[in-house]
């Protein structure tokens, strides 16, 4: 290999990986509030990437569908739960909240695409769409058991993962779809050719990995919810809700995993199924930061591109196997270098 | 229900699977095939997730592993199904243990997820070596013969395979109330409870992670042998999901659970099957798996525990034989009384800046009570972590019996004869009185893993239940000894830690404030039997903070104060020491 | 005086064991009320209902709102701050950050560092360790900063539950000290304890909780001088 190809290759893999890294983030923010292993993260990602080239095909995309299938559902259960807690003039609110706004934002975007508007509200469309889903998924699946173990929320993680790949199948069909670049620009570093897409990508990891820094550090918000996924009934007497913390977090994520579905359409092909692998190699990088560092889970999204990209130059094959085998010693690693607390005793 | 009502229902169980074949149609007999099958991997489930309290996600790719083995030496090679079991069995427990050697160290969820990591590397592996069909599979898997009679049919493997999960019922339900399987059952309290009871929790955990590969082998070299064909489709990740789903249905910790989860799912899938494209008609494909994921979600939202243990609940007590006198176990030969029995010198621990312990030396000498008071903080509970090997000394030394144990691990020195109780109790709720205290003899016993699901070595396990009722009875909790250790008020349950630490045959017993919460009554109570301990002989170190308590008690008194030693002395005189009567009892007498 | 608090005929089971039966008890403005009782009397339960985090039977206001419609949070943001047996620290977050967040339920949020001042004036100690995990204190700072925490809520009525649980004699005193002082910041309070003698020579009135039902009730100065409750609580430590 010479010292064109490995840059070419590292290039690649940082760009691969500058995905990776939005997404991970998006784990780690999820987990450090819920202490949810959102497995079905890269899925929402992969949507997103759908939502837009359906857009771009200037066809309701199916993303409307599955909101309005969720947003029934998870109306449903909340109204259900109020009625049974003797809360029904908490009626109205939960209504509007879980059912007319998904519903309102459906509206806005058939109502704007009748319009043909250009690539840049095409693509706050598609985020906007499927900005509701992940909320909603916490209220219906996440939310009743919102203080089992880690290990049952990873459980029904796994199992969440399985069912939005069939409702990807069932409302996006089986094509694959790619969407134009979002930007032409080129550019040249020590004589490398680097694509502004590239660029656009890396920007965007760097600026969402420093502001969810700032934000969980210096604000009380941001402390607020840390403090929620470290001790619930803790948080709860300092006034703090947690459904509503979770939410946040939710819609963060959602933002997070919007955004790097825009950013890899372009670049790769997306199907209904190819969730899984991008927010699987995501999580390695989330893991190499132990789960708790935005840093380290960028640092380690990086590493996962790169060394995807060498891999893959090895043996396309079997690039998933060196991948996910190299899990273990960093979950090793990652063990030993943590403290971490006597584990939950589950009886 | 008495044994003999349990013994004629078991019996009818098995004269019902004989004659199933005689009763039932093919498809029937088909599916009961598939559920036994799976009945087998998910029992190892069972043991692995609901016994030990590992979630893993990888069953499936070991019982790929082993399909794949079988179907390399029966099917491309030639070879009898029976030397393709050898090999299946071998290369999968090897596999395991060379994972589990690798990865049981990970705590909590990096270890599941580390089991989501290898089971999507082999199953990846499974499709794309070259030798072995790729995503084509392999087909002439030849059907397993017994003698001159090749299982070809429906109903001849269904014998074998029945025979074979009643088999392995047996054995792990025997294996489960011996000495092996309740280290198992104590995985759950955690590691710092497993090892100081002289358990390698390590070890136990990876006898159960093979044991989980070894049934999951079983249920890999039958699949292969009855479907005669082997893909990679059936041991990627969503079957891993679903074995998880049938040890969990069935009821996490159950290993009857096991069938029951697999026999649940699999009718399921196939009513979802027979059932879905009626309600959605053309979409059906993919809404199976939607259909069955949701129901997993909703399994796990509302009935967590599984459905085993929930029928168990309506089911009356079985009434269980109280253990009868029997020969003792070897006992330990106490040192003589004034020997010296501890000596830390020069202890130090430091956590970050916070230095907790500060250059603390003392003596224990053997058949007296000493007592460790001081404000809170002051570095009681990490000084008894140092000494119990619960924590690593950062300078200094202890020495036990005259053996140096500053550096050996927690399970080596609860062998050497330190046995103890814990500030939070720290006992399985779910186990009986009899049970949590046989948990303390593990170290006098040797029973192993065949010997136990053999349930060979009766006369063993005889004297260790003898000595635990014996140990209830001492500390008064006797006359129910299969009361639920969950269900005790919380005083109870601290003297239940004590016997438990007493069937250790202790040379020494640490107490972590034994009298915290016990009312008036109990508080006397607890200090007779102390003192009817050291009368036997044994050497109790104790903290506590009732002042009462403690001096009424002790021979002598050490008293730390931020870390350091302050003074040490009979009771009177430290009571009457300025300095501890600043720091602690703030003046007053 | 007003009523801060009004507890009538409250009552909270566990599935079928009825823990507190038919509790009534009140706090008026400006007093220190306290409830005490042996192990497993009911005490936490019952603070613990009154918090909204256990569902009970009954009735309960708090400076004239029912309480019976309003969650856990909305009654922290009344001003209703509960102090629990096990602290529910934020172990994972430095002992500023804890203090910070004890403002969190607070409309105006002008006066947080004016309060972190007060309380690092009162807790030396933590001001010391500021900077430090929670979960790395020990068992008195815990509480110290257990006990910051909540008066960064600026509550009107403190409720504390078991606040000498596990803490040596000398710190014991000085906690109690600091719930007298309580009383001149104009903060009511509700306190349970099983250390019976320093709780009724700090508070105003007191209940004893027996098997999850009120048994007696009185001043203080005269509960501590009632031979039947010194032969049982006021003889041992």
């Amino acid at each position: 290999m010479t010292t064109d190809i490995a840059a070419i290759l590292a290039i690649d893999g940082i760009a691969t990986g500058a995905v990776y890294v939005l997404v991970a983030i998006g784990t780690v923010l999820i987990f450090t509030v819920t202490r949810v292993i959102f497995i079905p993260f890269g899925d929402i990602a992969a949507f997103t990437a759908l939502t837009l080239a359906a857009l771009d095909a200037k066809q309701l995309p199916g993303t409307v569908g599955l909101v309005v299938v969720l947003a029934g559902l998870a109306c449903l259960m909340e109204a259900v739960s109020l009625v049974r807690a003797g809360e029904q003039r908490r009626l109205p609110q939960a209504i509007f909240f879980y059912l007319a706004l998904p519903l309102i934002v459906v509206g806005i975007v058939w109502l704007t695409m009748r319009f043909d508007p250009p690539m840049p509200v095409r693509l706050v469309l598609a985020l906007l769409l499927i900005l509701p889903i992940s909320p909603l998924l916490d209220r219906i699946v996440f939310r009743p058991i919102a203080d089992g173990s880690v290990l049952l929320l990873l459980t029904v993680s796994v199992a969440l993962h399985f069912a939005l790949v069939g409702l990807g199948l069932l409302f996006f069909g089986p094509e694959g779809v790619r969407t134009e670049p979002l930007t032409s620009l080129a550019t040249e570093i020590a004589g490398i050719h680097v694509s502004g897409q590239t660029m656009l990508i890396l920007t965007a990891a760097v600026v969402f990995s420093g502001l969810l820094f700032a934000f969980f550090d210096f604000t009380l918000i941001g402390k607020a919810l840390r403090a929620t996924a470290v001790n619930r009934t803790g948080a709860r007497l300092m006034g703090i809700r947690p459904a509503r913390a979770g939410t946040i977090a939710y819609l963060l994520g959602s933002l997070l995993a919007g955004v790097s579905g825009i950013l890899i359409a372009p670049v790769n092909t997306i199907f209904y199924d190819s969730g899984f692998l991008i927010g699987l190699k995501a999580f390695v990088g989330a893991i190499v930061g132990g789960m708790t560092s935005y840093p380290g889970a960028a640092l380690g999204a990086l590493g996962v591109g790169v060394l995807e990209s060498f891999a893959s130059f090895e043996s396309s094959t079997l690039k998933d196997v060196i991948v996910f085998s190299l899990l273990i010693p960093i979950l090793l690693w990652r063990s030993l270098a943590s403290q971490h607390s006597e584990e939950e005793v589950e009886e | 229900m008495t044994a003999l009502q349990i013994r004629l229902i078991v019996v009818a169980a098995i004269v019902c699977l004989v004659a199933a074949p005689f009763v039932l149609n093919p498809f029937s007999i088909t599916l009961l095939n598939y559920i036994g099958i799976y009945s087998l991997a998910a029992i190892g489930l069972a043991l692995l997730t609901g016994v030990g309290g590992i979630v893993s996600f990888g069953q499936a790719a070991f019982v790929g592993i082993a399909a794949y083995a079988t179907a390399w030496v029966s099917a491309l090679n030639g070879y009898s199904p029976w030397l393709g079991l050898a090999l299946a069995l071998v290369t999968t427990c090897a596999v395991a243990a060379i994972l589990g050697f690798v990865t049981l160290r990970l705590g909590g969820h990096f270890l599941s997820l580390s089991t989501v990591a290898w089971g999507l590397a082999i199953a990846f592996l499974f499709g794309n070596i070259e030798g072995l069909g790729r995503y084509n599979g392999l087909s002439g898997i030849p059907p397993i013969s017994i003698g001159p009679i090749a299982l070809v049919e429906s109903w001849q493997i269904y014998f074998l395979i029945w025979a074979i999960v009643v088999a392995v019922l047996l054995l792990c339900y025997n294996l489960l109330d011996s000495r092996i399987g309740r280290a198992m059952r104590a995985l759950r309290g955690g590691n710092t409870l497993v090892e100081s009871l002289g358990i390698s929790a390590f070890q136990i955990k990876l006898v159960t992670f093979v044991l989980a590969a070894f049934l999951a082998a079983l249920s890999g070299w039958l699949y292969a042998h009855l479907s005669r064909f082997i893909s990679p489709g059936p041991f990627d990740a969503g079957m891993g999901i679903e074995y998880l789903m049938m040890a969990m249905v069935g009821g996490a910790g159950s290993v009857l659970g096991g069938v029951v989860g697999a026999a649940i799912v699999t009718l399921l899938k196939n009513a979802v099957q027979d059932y879905l494209p009626l309600i959605a008609k053309g979409a059906s494909g993919q809404l199976e798996i939607v259909a069955f994921s949701a129901m997993f979600i909703l399994f796990l939202q509302r009935a967590r525990q599984g459905i085993v243990p929930f029928l168990a609940d309506l089911l009356p007590e079985p009434k269980l034989s109280v253990p009868q006198p029997a020969p003792p176990l070897p006992r330990r030969e106490q040192p003589a009384p004034g020997t010296l029995l501890v000596k830390a010198k020069g202890v130090e621990r430091r956590f970050g800046g916070l230095v907790a312990v500060n250059n603390v030396s003392f003596e224990v000498r053997s058949g007296e009570i000493v007592g460790l008071i001081g404000p809170n903080g002051a570095g009681k509970t990490t000084m008894f972590n140092l000494l119990t090997g619960a924590l690593r000394v950062d300078r200094g030394e202890i020495a036990f019996a005259g053996r140096s144990i500053t550096h050996d691990q927690q399970c080596h020195i609860a062998r050497a004869g330190i046995a103890r109780t814990f500030q939070h109790v720290k006992l399985r709720p779910r186990m009986t009185l009899l049970d949590n205290v046989l948990l303390g003899t593990y170290a006098r016993t040797r029973t192993g893993l065949i010997a136990g699901a053999l349930h060979l070595n009766q006369a063993e396990e005889a004297s260790a239940r003898y000595e635990a009722l014996q140990q209830l009875e001492r500390v008064g909790l006797g006359d129910k000894p299969f009361e639920l250790a969950g269900n005790l008020p919380l005083g109870n349950q601290r003297v239940l830690e004590i016997a438990r630490a007493l069937a250790a045959d202790p040379a020494l017993l640490v107490l972590d404030e034994p009298a915290a919460g016990l009312r008036r009554q109990e508080k006397l109570k607890l200090a007779e039997l102390l003192r009817s301990l050291r009368a036997d002989r044994l050497t109790i170190l104790l903290v506590e903070h009732d002042m009462e308590f403690v001096m009424s008690l002790v021979d002598r008194i050490v008293v730390l104060d931020f870390g350091s030693k302050l003074c040490e002395g009979e009771p009177a005189a430290v009571r009457g020491d300025a300095r501890v009567q600043e720091a602690y009892l703030g003046g007053v007498a | 005086m007003t009523q801060m608090l009004t507890i009538e005929g409250v009552s909270v089971a566990y599935g079928k064991v009825e823990a507190v039966r038919n509790v009534s008890l009140s706090v008026e403005q400006g007093q220190i009320v306290t409830v005490i009782g042996p192990n497993g009397a009911g005490k936490t339960t019952l603070l613990m209902a009154a918090m909204g985090l256990l569902r009970a039977a009954g009735r309960m206001v708090f400076q004239g709102t029912d309480l019976s419609t309003i969650d856990v949070e909305g009654r922290v943001e009344r001003g209703l701050c509960l102090v629990p047996e096990k602290r529910e620290l934020f172990a994972d977050l430095s002992v500023a950050d804890n203090l910070l967040l004890g403002s969190y339920s607070l409309r105006d949020r002008s006066g947080t560092r004016q309060s972190l001042d007060d309380v690092f004036d009162r807790f030396p100690r933590l001001k010391e360790r500021r900077k430090q995990a929670a979960g790395t204190l020990s068992g008195g700072e815990r509480q110290m900063l257990a006990l910051g925490r909540a008066l960064m809520a600026k509550p009107k009525l403190l409720v504390l539950d078991e606040p000498s649980l596990g803490l040596a004699p000398l710190i014991v005193r000085e906690i109690f000290r600091t719930i007298a002082s309580l009383r001149s910041l104009g903060v009511s309070v509700l306190l349970v304890e099983q250390n019976a003698r320093a709780a009724l020579e700090t508070a105003d009135f007191g209940y004893v909780l027996e098997t999850g039902e009120i048994v007696q009730s009185g001043p203080a100065d005269t509960l501590i001088h009632d031979p039947k409750l010194i032969a049982a609580y006021l003889g041992g430590h």
